[in-house]
């Protein structure tokens, strides 16, 4: 049974002391994460996602508790590439997470640090870029490339290593709507298609719709846990973490709270208005 | 403005130097610069100097590069001339106070200006022919046997820190741009002043690029460690580097053109 998690968080605390003043950013925190799930992760800034990210894959090590990544715990050093060849973690800005000047050799850089063969690592940076989207982008120089296109060679990168999850921490947040979309899109079709974990920590929940499983992390807490629909419905609580509801949603609980009965559990443009007419029409 | 400026001189014509090992190139380049040194007398030092315009011909790049290359050394160029030129010994032409200026010095300058014309066209040739990520690739592979000498990892280490720096110039370059551009739209006056002003109006966009430098070198170390990276042990390389007929070709030159040399010297 325990193999059906990938990541299982058992009691996990962080802190971290800055100018010998101690702050908790993660406060007992368990969770599991399903193999094969698409995971997203809400919060404002300053809830801890972060960090938690960072202790996914070994980048942090937990103040007290335990995080275990296919079994192997992530305090122990001797296996601490064990763990970072199993949960793979993407940042925010793109341009801090590339490291050389021609794409194909900035997405074999980490099946090179696994010393494989070169005839295997060549076939893993085709196969990567494919996945992404960026194949025929493989000669570019990184800088010349839009940001959303650099994220997907961020992402390359990594499942060029061929994890089995993908922690990625606020991978849009530097993006415009296009390279936004270009990303969600990437990553709902590497989970598909690949069957590649995915744990997506955002603050922009439109990028929860189409998850598993949406967790809400406020102040170094799990503060609520559920289907998109389930966390959806409660839009007074999300607004109370600081979190910015989308506009179909927010027009939805003001639909709500004037006395319509209409729930908000849905997010596309295509849902809302068909929601709304639903109601219109019984109302007549 | 600024981000038009490419690092390295790469120059893609696609000749028969572009196709070469980047390793041989080099070892090439350093065997020619030993031999143009070596040539002794006018005819092997000509015959050495026709021998590199034809080097430039095969590259196939545009001669005004070169000449391009050639301006921005062309003051050492002349104060190495002049130096020289007072140096001779035999019989004065014109002297004045303690120089004197000699038949032999003239010749010894002529031979030292070209000399050192041709060692720049050549170190040319290779860099408008090799990519700054190959010349970085091939550097390290031929510094590879140092590591059996107690330099371990330090081979390595500088490779690395070479791919990161091309990675990011273009990336400074548009920061410090963008930083120029929001002290400018403050007020900030870069353009005029004496020397020690304009020195001290850098210092607002040095201080911002410096800080930003130093937080993204923390970001990426976070990304290389996510990556697997742990300094280079175990490492493997996607892209072998292999020869082919063209090296042949160019290294059967270049035995020609020492062999042409030499004989020269000891013939004439």
């Amino acid at each position: 049974m325990k193999m059906d998690n990938i990541i299982e968080i058992k009691n996990l605390v962080y802190e971290y002391t800055e100018e010998d003043e101690t702050f908790v950013a993660v406060k007992n925190v368990n969770l599991d994460i399903k193999k094969g799930s698409f995971t997203v992760i809400l919060g404002h800034n300053g809830s801890g996602k972060s960090t938690l990210a960072k202790l996914m894959n070994g980048l942090n090590k937990p103040s007290s508790g335990k995080v275990l990544v296919d079994g192997i715990d992530t305090a122990d050093e001797e296996k601490e590439l064990e763990v970072k060849r199993r949960v793979g973690l993407v940042f925010q800005n793109p341009d801090n997470q590339l490291i050389a000047s021609v794409v194909e050799e900035d997405v074999a850089f980490g099946p090179e640090n696994l010393g494989l063969e070169p005839k295997i690592i060549r076939q893993r940076v085709d196969d990567a870029l494919k996945a992404v989207g960026m194949y025929e982008f493989r000669k570019s120089t990184p800088h010349r490339l839009s940001g959303g296109q650099k994220q997907r060679i961020a992402i390359a990168g990594i499942i060029a290593m061929e994890p089995e999850c993908l922690v990625l921490d606020e991978p849009t947040a530097m993006l415009d709507p296009k390279g936004r979309a270009e990303i969600i899109e990437t990553l709902k079709r590497l989970n598909s298609e690949k069957g590649i974990t995915v744990v997506l920590i955002t603050h922009f929940m439109e990028e929860a719709e189409s998850a598993d499983r949406v967790i809400v992390m406020n102040d170094g807490e799990i503060i609520d846990d559920g289907t998109p629909k389930e966390i959806f419905k409660k839009v007074e609580k999300l607004k109370q973490v600081g979190l910015d509801v989308p506009q179909t949603t927010e027009l939805l609980y003001e639909l709500q709270k004037n006395g319509f009965d209409i729930s908000t559990d849905v997010i596309s443009i295509e849902d809302t208005a068909l929601k709304i007419s639903a109601v219109l029409n019984s109302e007549e | 403005m600024l981000k038009d400026i490419t690092f390295g001189q790469f120059y893609d014509s696609k000749s028969l130097l572009h196709k070469a090992d980047p390793r041989i190139k080099i070892v090439l380049m350093v065997l020619l610069i030993v031999f143009i040194f070596i040539a002794g007398n006018m005819y092997s030092l000509a015959f050495a100097a026709v021998s590199v315009f034809s080097i430039l011909l095969v590259s196939k790049v545009p001669f005004k590069l070169y000449l391009k290359n050639m301006k921005a050394i062309l003051p050492v160029l002349i104060f190495t001339a002049i130096i020289n030129m007072f140096y001779g010994e035999g019989e004065p032409i014109v002297s004045f106070w303690i120089f004197s200026l000699t038949l032999e010095g003239i010749s010894r300058a002529i031979f030292m200006a070209l000399r050192i014309a041709l060692l720049i066209f050549i170190s040319s040739a290779l860099t408008y022919t090799t990519t700054p990520n190959d010349l970085t690739d091939a550097i390290e592979h031929l510094l590879s046997p140092l590591k059996y000498v107690g330099l371990k990892n330090a081979v390595h280490i500088m490779a690395m820190m070479m791919t990161i720096a091309l990675r990011f110039i273009p990336t400074l370059i548009e920061e410090a741009e963008k930083v120029m551009n929001a002290q400018k739209a403050r007020g900030a006056d870069l353009e005029s002043g004496g020397l020690i002003d304009r020195v001290k109006a850098l210092i607002p966009i040095l201080i911002p690029l410096l800080l930003s430098a130093v937080r993204r070198a923390y970001e990426l170390a976070e990304a290389m460690e996510c990556r697997c990276y742990n300094g280079g042990e175990g490492k493997t390389r996607m892209k072998q580097m292999t020869l082919s007929v063209c090296d042949l070709w160019i290294s059967s030159g270049a035995v020609l053109i020492s062999g042409g040399i030499i004989v020269l010297n000891i013939l004439i």
